[in-house]
């Protein structure tokens, strides 16, 4: 793990990545979500509006799996202080807030035609913006020092702290009565017919690989950054 | 309720949302890559 965390050996593999993530990611994405929106059919409750499902549940997984990755760095950052884990936190927050803004927005969305309101505070939304926040506390804690790894470390306890919360998330449907469905896919199964989970299923693979290539873009950016701005102090120290 | 505009805000809000993160990411990606380059050169 510790031999891929060296920036040079970093950026090898990521340069290739990057773009198979993207073009895998746009291609799954527009076929799963084509797939859900014209050949899936509607739900027997919901109607056309389970349409919004191939977007909603997919980025839904997606920001709660980011901000487990994000913990995960955290906890990196101040155990093993590896550069590469502040770099992976720096670009992980930006992209998991937009994930989980996505999937409140088009939560807010379907909830309109659905339930007949736009937003409750039940457990699984409130829970849900509240990860909204703790994304955007990071990207400003990460921000916030002049010097990139004390806003690193700083954010990582955020990052940490804010682990708690996907638990919540995750049984908030279970511990609270809540407007919220219970999740319908489990370890132990599915209880989506095969019709809507395929499509659903393609969406979220395809989703996660544009997040992946989200992540690993903004990763080769900050590297590029702070190859710079170690270039410009040398040439200042040259000159001086 | 007729769902269709709903769901047509939700992709056009997914759309401006995911897609203006990837532009983003690959802006700021391609512009620090190249800046990082014409450093290197300057350099030589």
């Amino acid at each position: 793990m510790h031999r891929f965390a060296n920036p040079a050996r970093f950026l090898q593999l990521a340069r290739p990545l990057t773009a198979a993530t993207l073009l895998l990611g746009l291609a799954l994405t527009a076929a799963g979500l084509w797939w859900g929106a014209f050949h899936a059919p509607p739900d027997y409750l919901q109607g056309e509006s389970v349409r919004i499902m191939y977007l909603h549940v997919p980025t839904a997984w997606i920001s709660m799996g980011s901000y487990l990755g994000l913990g995960i760095t955290g906890i990196v950052i101040l155990v093993w202080k590896h550069p590469l884990a502040e770099v992976a936190l720096e670009a992980l927050a930006p992209v998991g807030a937009v994930f989980a803004g996505v999937c409140l927005l088009t939560g807010s969305i379907w909830g309109r035609p659905t339930w007949g309101t736009w937003w409750v505070w039940d457990g699984r939304l409130t829970s849900m913006l509240v990860l909204f926040f703790l994304f955007l506390g990071v990207v400003a804690l990460a921000g916030a020092f002049d010097e990139r790894s004390r806003g690193a470390r700083a954010a990582a306890v955020l990052a940490i702290v804010g682990l708690i919360n996907l638990p919540i998330i995750k049984f908030s449907v279970e511990w609270w009565n809540t407007l919220h469905q219970s999740a319908s896919i489990t370890l132990r199964g599915s209880s989506i017919h095969p019709d809507m989970l395929h499509p659903l299923l393609t969406s979220a693979v395809g989703l996660g690989l544009l997040m992946a290539a989200a992540v690993l873009m903004r990763m080769r950016a900050i590297i590029a950054e702070q190859r710079i701005a170690a270039r410009r102090a040398r040439l200042a120290g040259d000159a001086a | 309720m007729n769902a269709l505009p709903f769901v047509i805000a939700a992709y056009a809000a997914a759309a401006i949302g995911i897609g203006g993160v990837l532009a983003w990411s690959w802006l700021s990606m391609r512009r620090a890559e190249k800046a990082a380059d014409a450093l290197r050169g300057e350099r030589r």
